[in-house]
């Protein structure tokens, strides 16, 4: 009968990514009170030794497929190993990160094994032996709970919500073969531009300073940029910002955009339309700062400043640069 | 080249969302309602791979009786023809029965290329058109902003954490659509009085030959958690209350 917590890992390059122990923790915690083990699914090429890390933060036991085919991520080889093998052993539950790659591969998967998913969830608990998973729906509008009646019940977790949390238990590695076909594989990445400059990415970043309309214009980013630097932010914006061209569409933040929850979130010259909260209010903190005092981006805001962004962001800057050194 | 795109009616994302007093669902009363902002991008480039390379457009949507407004919404905008799956088991729908119902709807039809929304704004699952795919034996682009199809080939480039990854698929496929694939058109009052006369096929879920037994159950839904009254730093001068400010993260919030 199926009974162990699950977990898919995400690795990029060969380096896991924060989310996979974000989501080991999870799992972790479930398994304690289902009084189950962990198990990973490991996919890559030259990742076996990868294992150890995962059993740091919780995790008994890693299934890992090693091989080229691996490499880089594609749906249908990794959706057909994860397949394989989650049919072979019958976990209760398995969990994925609400990563890019990991919402592309949960939702394969949910197809694969003919079960339902809870997607993007944002907390997870035990009722009568199964599942219970919170997430936000109409873009964090209203928030509903979901059961999964099919096997195993399948949950995708917002990266940055869950705590990563040490655990040391055995993390041994268990080699399968997936029996992929190279050759019968339809997609394949032909290249993959990283972008310059180390930037932090939005979905994992612990502080964001973003820019709103206030902001007046492309030329005056440099500011956030500053305050972003000094605090070790990404930079976001939006929705108006990037509409009018003053930020790529990769740094929009809200409901046609991204979903964050980094511990601070610093909103400049953004009034707080609905489908801007909708992607940022998960964050720990929030800092409002508009010349508007009737902005609705205060009624959200842990703190707020009714003033000039352009007196006060240089000042923020100037006064956290001082707290750094 | 036929190009089916499956489209979805959901709130305006300006709407207030309020919940029955149970739990149990949404309060639809005053609700506007639109065509998913992700399914526009699917549609526009649906229409812009049928200008290029000849064929047709085919729309279909899952839904009450109300989701005929948004697929004569894609008709007016320059899709041939619809079809509108609509049967009251299906109304509390999980992805993988949406997933079933539009999977049965397309096998019937010739497909190169089947487009939908990366996800719909109202429930915001962002799992049908992979379940889609899965169901069909077809591979998969998703979160797409830029796709370019030759040569029985389509070649897409999709944003993925700190990088762009171009992916190529072998046809047919599923694309998903992200903002920033393409600026969609409006539709043109010649384009809506001929909408009009396009046909659409209703089809039930026992014409399609489905299950409903839905996966995914939500047992209850709720406001969102209320977030505590925050705290407006007072004052005249900028460079204090942006001290006072760093102040209070550091050392009441903690989070610098």
């Amino acid at each position: 009968m199926a009974q162990e917590v699950w977990i898919v890992a995400e690795q990029r390059d060969g380096v896991l990514r924060k989310v996979s122990f974000e989501i080991a923790s999870a799992a972790r915690r479930i398994a304690d009170e289902l009084q189950t083990d962990v198990a990973a699914v490991l996919l890559g090429s030259g990742v076996s030794a990868l294992a150890g890390a995962l059993g740091k933060y919780g995790v008994d036991t890693v299934y890992v497929a090693d091989g080229p085919v691996f490499q880089n991520y594609t749906t249908e080889a990794y959706a057909a190993a994860v397949a394989k093998i989650v049919k072979e052993k019958d976990p209760a539950i398995l969990l994925l990160p609400a990563s890019v790659q990991g919402k592309d591969l949960s939702s394969r998967l949910v197809g694969k094994l003919a079960t339902g998913m809870a997607s993007d969830c944002t907390e997870l608990r035990i009722e009568n032996g199964k599942l219970v998973a919170r997430r936000p729906m109409y873009a964090a509008k209203c928030f509903a709970d979901v059961v999964i009646d099919g096997t195993p019940q399948m949950a995708s977790l917002r990266p940055n919500v869950f705590a990563a949390v040490e655990m040391p238990k055995a993390g041994t590695a268990v080699a399968f073969d997936a029996a992929i076909d190279p050759a019968s594989l339809k997609t394949k990445v032909l290249e993959i531009q990283k972008e310059s400059g180390g930037k932090v990415e939005l979905t994992e970043a612990n502080v964001i300073v973003s820019g709103g309309r206030g902001m007046k214009g492309p030329e005056n980013y440099a500011l956030i940029e500053e305050l972003a630097a000094v605090l070790g932010a990404a930079v976001g914006a939006s929705r108006a910002a990037v509409d009018a061209g003053w930020r790529p569409q990769t740094d929009q933040v809200g409901q046609t955009g991204k979903t964050v929850s980094p511990n601070l979130y610093v909103a400049c010259g953004i009034s707080g339309a609905i489908q801007h909260l909708a992607g940022m209010s998960s964050s720990k903190v929030i800092v409002a700062i508009n010349k508007d005092p009737d902005a609705p981006i205060f009624a959200k805001a842990d703190y707020g400043v009714v003033d000039d962004l352009f007196k006060v962001v240089p000042e923020i800057t100037k006064a956290a640069k001082e707290l750094m050194e | 080249m036929h190009l089916v795109v499956c489209v979805k009616q959901a709130p305006d994302t300006e709407a207030l969302i309020k919940l029955k007093p149970d739990g149990s669902g949404i309060e639809e009363a005053g609700i506007k309602w639109v065509m998913n902002p992700y399914d526009e991008y699917a549609v526009e480039e649906a229409l812009r791979l049928k200008e290029k390379n000849g064929g047709d457009v085919t729309i279909v949507s899952l839904g009450p009786a109300r989701a005929m407004e948004s697929i004569r919404t894609a008709l007016a905008m320059g899709a041939d023809k619809g079809i509108h799956i609509s049967d009251p088991s299906l109304d509390r729908a999980d992805a993988f029965v949406a997933a079933s119902a539009l999977a049965a709807a397309i096998k019937s039809l010739p497909h190169d290329i089947i487009l939908c929304g990366q996800r719909a704004i109202d429930d915001d699952s962002g799992q049908v058109g992979s379940i889609l795919a899965e169901l069909l034996g077809v591979p998969q682009l998703t979160i797409i902003m830029k796709l370019e199809v030759a040569g029985g080939v389509a070649k897409a480039v999709k944003a993925i954490e700190g990088a762009q990854v171009v992916l190529e698929s072998a046809l047919p496929c599923v694309v998903t659509a992200q903002k920033g694939l393409n600026e969609p058109r409006y539709a043109s009052l010649p384009g809506i009085m001929k909408a009009k006369k396009k046909p659409v096929d209703v089809k039930n879920a026992a014409a399609l030959g489905i299950s409903v037994e839905q996966k995914a159950r939500i047992i209850k839904m709720m406001p969102p958690p209320q977030r505590a009254a925050g705290k407006i730093i007072q004052g005249d001068d900028p460079e204090a209350k942006a001290r006072e400010l760093v102040r209070l993260l550091r050392e009441e919030a903690k989070v610098i």
